[in-house]
């Protein structure tokens, strides 16, 4: 069995830059597994400029981002990054099992970076089964990585930054996008996406919902429905659009699963997005080899999960160099940058969740932790 | 209202523009930015440091138009496409818009384009003055439309006929 200083499970923005950070503080035996056989996670998709700091990556694009972090992993001969590594489990006695390339392998690391992401949330509505039904992430697998337009006229559901971003990929690819339809009273994402929409002629309808996809073989409409301020239908004002594909923007849920078997104290913490492994501000978690980082922290944005992949390396070099005041420092160096960031009306929710999160007496309820650990 | 529907409201784009004065004066750029998000590169962008230095990173930019001269050098470093470049007196009759655009193929010079306002509606035609598309601007094109000096405050997009 391998044995390493820094095992990084995922290999988009938290782990590249976790890897590259780890490196850069003097760890020398590094993993990242990478379950795709292409680095970058959600950035290859990302084609619109990212906000966030100057100093940081504001004004490139995601695409290109994840370039500039494939071109510095190439330089670092001693992160052993692995595509088409996939973490199959992390055992009692913390070892992390993957397979690659068909073969079954046992790594035991010293520390462990959790970077796994998120996935979709599923939305309930009859006929949701019908294809032509995607997920904003399948969407941008098909149109931005593989040059797939996935249908001729779309609706959009959901108006966070996710359903708006895409919303505006689909309409530089060329396709129809009726409307964008939104659950609350709000458009959940930043009002320069929505504007930038909005001046191409999409309506962006809140307090809207679907009421039921139709179609025999695939989808030839949804229903779509006004709610009043308690959630609730308001008969009569169904209508009809024909369009052959439904875009879900609807959420996120971080991927916990690894968290979980490693024990890692969990609680539901609905502002980022579900279940997640209770932290401390240097995102070390209940189980002190276990670190988590990026979106299966908490459902955030991609700025946040490159500095978050950063913390968690510097956390870990911190324990593996003991007393080493320069690893300190940067650890209160990128602390300070995730806090200006989250500092604004946007980040509040974040600030709320992360508040919770970190007292245990607060956080929601763990609905998994197994004693064994405890 | 800008949150419930993406198009800001008459009162807020009232805040961000220069005075009368200074638009007929010459070219100058307005900010549509109107949430805080945390976001600076155009602070960064402007070669005459007419944006006021962030304290936050989630502070809106302060333009101050007697310094700014419209170079234009900002519109293509937002991200959210929310900076616009007017001149208003561009001509006798015309006035001129520059507008981010990322979609394509991009339209041809002296082409006669239907000019969308915040809400994606016809406003009118405009005619295709230039259209900017150097490396340094990473794939987002500068067009500037012209239009009747009236419609400078209104147009802040376009599509093109076949379309």
């Amino acid at each position: 069995m391998e044995k390493c200083e820094l095992a990084i499970v995922g290999g988009g923005p938290a782990g590249l830059a976790a890897a590259l950070k780890a490196r850069e503080l003097g760890l020398k035996e590094i993993y990242l597994l990478e379950r795709d056989n292409f680095l970058g996670g959600q950035l290859v998709k990302q084609t619109h400029q990212f906000f966030g700091s100057h100093k940081q990556f504001a004004g490139i694009r995601g695409i290109d981002i994840a370039e500039i972090f494939k071109d510095k992993l190439e330089d670092q001969p001693e992160i052993q990054a692995l595509k088409g590594a996939v973490a199959q489990g992390y055992y009692e006695d913390d070892v992390l099992g993957y397979s690659y390339r068909g073969k079954f392998f046992k790594l035991k690391p010293e520390k462990t970076i959790l970077a796994t992401g998120a996935s979709e949330k599923m939305l309930s509505f009859p006929n949701n089964d019908l294809p032509g039904i995607y997920g904003a992430g399948a969407v941008q697998t098909l149109m931005n990585q593989y040059g797939i337009i996935p249908g001729e006229k779309i609706l959009m559901i959901g108006a966070g930054n996710i359903g708006l971003i895409v919303a505006y990929q689909l309409l530089q690819a060329g396709i129809e996008v009726e409307a964008v339809i939104e659950a609350t009273g709000i458009i959940g994402g930043y009002a320069v996406h929505a504007s930038k929409i909005r001046r191409a002629g999409i309506p962006i309808l809140t307090y809207h919902t679907i009421k039921e996809a139709r179609g025999d073989e695939e989808v030839e409409s949804a229903v779509i429905q006004k709610l009043n301020e308690n959630w609730q239908p308001v008969p009569g004002t169904e209508q009809e659009m024909e369009i052959d594909t439904i875009c879900l923007a609807v959420g996120l849920t971080p991927k916990v699963d690894l968290a979980i078997q490693a024990g890692c104290q969990m609680a539901y913490v609905a502002e980022l997005g579900g279940d997640v492994p209770v932290r401390d501000e240097n995102l070390q978690t209940s189980n002190s080899r276990v670190y988590i980082a990026g979106d299966s922290a908490g459902i955030e944005e991609a700025t946040a999960a490159i500095l978050e992949g950063e913390l968690a390396a510097a956390s870990a070099a911190g324990e593996i160099f003991p007393g080493n005041s320069a690893i300190a420092q940067e650890r209160r160096e990128i602390k300070e940058k995730l806090a200006d960031l989250r500092r604004g009306p946007v980040g509040e929710h974040i600030r709320r969740g992360l508040a919770r999160v970190r007292r245990n007496q607060n956080a929601g309820r763990d609905r998994y932790t197994r004693s064994w650990k405890n | 209202m800008l949150e419930e529907t993406g198009i800001p409201e008459a009162g807020k784009i009232e805040e961000k523009l220069p005075s009368r004065e200074r638009l007929e004066q010459g070219p100058v750029a307005v900010f549509e930015c109107f949430t805080e998000i945390p976001c600076d590169p155009c602070y960064y962008s402007c070669p005459l440091e007419a944006i006021a230095e962030f304290q936050d990173i989630n502070d809106l930019p302060e333009l101050d138009f007697e310094k700014c001269t419209g170079c234009g050098q900002c519109i293509t470093n937002c991200p959210g496409l929310a900076i616009f470049v007017l001149d208003y007196n561009y001509s006798e009759e015309e006035g001129v818009v520059r507008i981010p655009y990322e979609y394509s193929p991009l339209p041809e010079e002296g082409e006669i384009v239907l000019a969308l306002d915040r809400g994606g509606e016809v406003a009118g035609e405009a005619r295709v003055e230039r259209v900017q598309y150097a490396e340094k601007q990473d794939r987002t094109a500068v067009i500037w439309l012209a239009v009747p000096k009236e419609q400078v405050l209104i147009v802040r997009n376009f599509k093109r006929m076949e379309d």
